[in-house]
């Protein structure tokens, strides 16, 4: 077995190359910040503002992960594990509110609700629209989960919440501690949103640094202490994610006995379509409202058809790539999970937490060095949605990694099948799903990208996101609008193939058929 | 650098005289009273056809609506990035000299002047430069003021009456003022603001300026979020440039608005008009068509789009009005110098001191 495994082959140079690619931001974010001296260092850190800074990040990322964390969970649980009605209907809600770019939900509140805003704003507007982040790899565990454990548990007579408690959320530790990091992750690097909620973090001051300084050594030794607070979450999650491993070694897994609600049924689907009427509704709202009511409100120009097409094939391209690149670092890491294994991973992971304007500039810094014939090119602006977005790739494949038993590829390798094929009959249809839930949610994120796109794309093209980003400085929001609701409805199929994906079919039919 | 500054002052040596030539021919063009479309340009035929990359932190349609009538009456075409001039004079920085862009199109002084202490830029050529006050550009010449924006006061008129507006800015860091005010001091349009205070009030005072400014405001990260909070009731007044106001009037239509405009007295440091200028990248490969590019901006044909577009930006060439714009340019005062707004950094740095950064 032993030596099946540490033969050498390919991947561990594969996955070393796409995280050296991956973390090449955080190079350029080092470079940069060591220009400025120890003077301007001391001068910018020791700022009465850093600490507060500090605060707000950590005190938010804190307070909307472990909001997401519980309402993921619970709907999750709600929807997979009980007798509640229509567990379709409300899984495609609940996984809805992804379709929405985060500075739209940001603008439809403020919007519609001038007093949302600051600390309570914040931690609102971007728990509603990150939880199914959380939802989505729950819902997914719990469904393909065999059911085996819970039953035991309860039929050796423990108690619903004590089943709940020591069975059902260890088993979904993993699919948490995946949706917890990217969540946190987000917040970390998140400008558009909180700059509307006026909130500031260090995301949005190193924003500002860049705006008004000019002053890229300043910008980025900022940067770094954000990329500190990065390391210490994904330590955190490598610790949890170790704790819980879960490997379903049996091949079918069964669907559970639903948990009877009772009188609670009710009660838990108004909880549940509150949460829907918050995440979703109001958006939808705010987004016909400015149709609506915007005086700019045109109807949208030729060009909308264009920056349609060019939206969608980049954010295509850039997923099918981001998706092709994950898959060599989430395999090295599960087959062998050494301490260089899981450097890489988690150097992948740090560019996360980068705010959009470093990342697109360390893209400009090297391709302007290193590939200057494609730069502003349409390659490169894949390129640097690849980078931005492969974490998100990795997530998901890493998720579904975690359920694949560890000797398959050994067993198909003893019985003499050679390491490709046995990547292409035996590991990726056992992640497929994973992969298509990697594909569908950088495609989501990628087509609504705007920072990063300013500086990117090739110049005279426009995508829909720079388009709404245009008019919506020019305070023409009505506008803007046609942008914002082709944007979100562009998502919305994205959104759907995320949910089939994730959830697929039930292992086999719930047992009370 | 200093070889960089002679190459490309050889260069445009070399280019100088078919590049005035085209001006000659532009503001030939803009005399007559009908311009007619594409002009031939007898100079600028060598140009025709030619490519200029423009980085643009100007507003998007005007100057959708100038490439295009640059591009009817010289030939050349113009690729236009759109971005926040902040984004975009970071990029140039990044880039180096081998930035792909040809001319830099900015919204405040600040930005270019900080791309001119780099080096990065060339000589205007003087044609171009003699069309606006010499107040309007550059010192050096680096480049040439084409539009100007004042900043204003502007105030709920459900909750102040015209006569209780503040005479300065200095007098909205008084107690009077205190949970009525919002800022947006990240914007590149407050530091000016900023420098001026530090130049008539000492760096001291600037600073008990600011932070009394700080206690008394809800800070926005925006322009366009203060003007449009301070129009639904949420603060009393803040400081803009005028033209939020007026886009916001546009947007939401004379029957949603609830906020007006006042003005600082002359000399005031809030009294600020503040131009936008373009300027051509010393190492950009078209020379001559950047050069053409920033002479048909401050021509007549251009200036007279910046008058009537929807970024009610005020025209800077002698004889061209803003009639959109109700207050006219003279009633503001001289347009400050770009040297005394110099690079920022001074106001950055109290900005970061104080905490509002």
């Amino acid at each position: 077995m032993r030596t099946l495994r540490t033969a050498p082959g390919p991947l561990p140079l594969v996955a070393g190359l796409v995280a050296l690619l991956v973390a090449s931001p955080l190079v350029f974010v080092g470079l940069q910040a060591a220009q400025a001296g120890g003077d301007t260092a001391h001068r910018l850190l020791a700022r009465p503002v850093v600490g507060t800074l500090l605060w707000h990040t950590v005190a938010l990322t804190t307070v909307v992960t472990a909001g997401t964390l519980v309402l993921g969970f619970t709907a999750a649980y709600l929807v997979e594990r009980t007798d509640l009605p229509a567990r379709r209907a409300w899984t495609v809600a609940l996984a809805m509110p992804l379709a929405v770019p985060e500075f739209v939900h940001g603008y439809s509140w403020v919007s519609l609700f001038p007093w949302v805003q600051g600390y309570w704003g914040a931690v609102l507007v971007m728990t509603s629209s990150l939880y199914p982040l959380v939802f989505l790899p729950v819902a997914a565990t719990l469904r393909h989960a065999d059911a085996a454990a819970e039953e035991v548990a309860r039929s050796l007579g423990r108690g619903r919440l004590a089943t709940l408690w020591r069975v059902t959320l260890p088993l979904t530790r993993p699919a948490l501690a995946g949706g917890a990091l990217l969540v946190s992750l987000y917040l970390l690097g998140e400008y558009g949103a909180f700059a509307m909620l006026r909130y500031t973090t260090f995301a949005t001051a190193i924003y500002n640094e860049f705006q008004t300084s000019f002053d890229m050594a300043s910008a980025s030794l900022l940067t770094l202490t954000l990329v500190g607070l990065a390391l210490l979450l994904v330590t955190l999650d490598a610790r949890a994610a170790r704790r819980g491993r879960v490997v379903r070694e049996g091949t079918t897994g069964r669907g559970c006995a639903p948990v009877a609600l009772g009188h609670w049924k009710p009660v838990a689907a108004g909880a549940l379509a509150a949460v829907v009427g918050v995440t979703l509704g109001v958006p939808v709202f705010a987004l016909v409202h400015w149709l609506v009511r915007g005086s700019s409100t045109t109807l949208p120009s030729a060009s909308i058809v264009t920056e349609t097409a060019t939206t969608l094939g980049y954010a295509l391209t850039a997923a099918a790539l981001a998706t092709a690149a994950a898959v060599p670092v989430a395999l090295y890491s599960w087959r062998r999970p050494t301490r260089l294994a899981r450097t890489v991973e988690r150097a992948a992971y740090l560019t996360r937490a980068l705010p959009g304007i470093a990342v697109a500039l360390s893209v400009v810094y090297f391709a302007i060095r290193y590939a200057q014939p494609l730069y502003q090119q349409p390659s490169l602006l894949v390129a640097g949605y690849v980078v931005l977005f492969f974490p998100l790739a990795l997530t998901s494949v890493r998720a579904s990694l975690a359920h694949v038993p560890h000797g398959v590829e050994d067993v198909a390798r003893s019985l003499g099948v050679r390491r490709i094929l046995v990547l292409g009959r035996v590991t990726l249809p056992l992640i497929l799903p994973g992969l298509g839930a990697a594909f569908a949610m950088v495609t989501l994120t990628a087509s609504t990208e705007l920072t990063a796109t300013l500086l990117l794309r090739p110049t005279g093209t426009e995508t829909l996101a720079t388009q709404f980003w245009v008019y919506t400085t020019g305070l023409s929001y009505g506008a803007a609008a046609p942008y914002a609701a082709v944007m979100v409805a562009l998502s919305v199929p994205a959104v759907l193939i995320l949910t089939r994906r994730t959830l697929g079919t039930r292992a086999t039919a719930p047992r009370e058929n | 650098m200093s070889r960089v500054v002679l190459r490309s002052a050889r260069r445009s040596a070399v280019l100088a005289t078919a590049v005035s030539l085209s001006a000659l021919a532009l503001a030939g063009c803009s005399g007559s009273n009908d311009s007619g479309g594409a002009s031939d340009t007898a100079s600028g035929g060598s140009l025709k056809g030619q490519t200029i990359t423009v980085y643009s932190g100007q507003h998007e349609q005007t100057v959708s609506a100038l490439v295009k009538d640059f591009q009817a009456r010289t030939g050349i075409k113009a690729n236009v990035r759109s971005g926040d001039e902040a984004e975009l004079a970071n990029q140039i920085l990044t880039e180096g000299p081998a930035s792909p862009a040809d001319v830099f199109f900015a919204e405040n002084p600040p930005a270019l002047t900080t791309l001119e202490n780099k080096g990065l830029l060339a000589k205007v050529n003087a044609a171009t430069l003699a069309t606006v006050p010499s107040a309007d550009s550059s010192a050096k010449g680096d480049w040439v003021g084409v539009s100007a924006r004042e900043a204003a006061f502007v105030y709920d008129t459900g909750k102040l009456k015209a006569a209780q507006l503040p005479a300065g800015v200095k007098d909205l860091a008084g107690p009077a003022w205190k949970g009525k005010l919002g800022i947006a001091p990240s914007e590149t349009d407050f530091t000016p603001i900023v420098t001026r205070m530090i130049r008539t009030a000492g760096e001291a005072g600037a600073k008990s300026w600011l932070a009394g400014l700080k206690a008394n405001s809800k800070v926005y990260g925006s322009n366009e979020d203060l003007v449009a909070a301070v129009n639904r009731g949420e603060v009393e007044g803040g400081v803009i440039d005028h033209y939020y106001w007026y886009r916001l009037r546009d947007e939401q239509g004379a029957a949603h608005i609830h906020s007006a405009l006042g003005y600082f007295a002359q000399g005031d440091p809030g009294a600020l008009v503040d131009v936008s200028g373009a300027a051509v990248l010393s190492h950009g490969k078209h020379q001559a068509a950047a050069q053409a590019f920033l002479a048909y901006l401050t021509g007549k044909p251009a200036q007279q789009i910046i008058a009537t577009s929807e970024s009610y930006e005020y025209p800077l060439a002698a004889g061209v009005k803003n009639s959109k714009v109700s207050r006219a340019l003279t009633a503001s005062g001289p347009v400050v110098r770009a040297g005394d707004l110099g690079d920022g950094k001074d106001a950055l740095q109290l900005l970061q001191t104080v905490g509002l950064l």
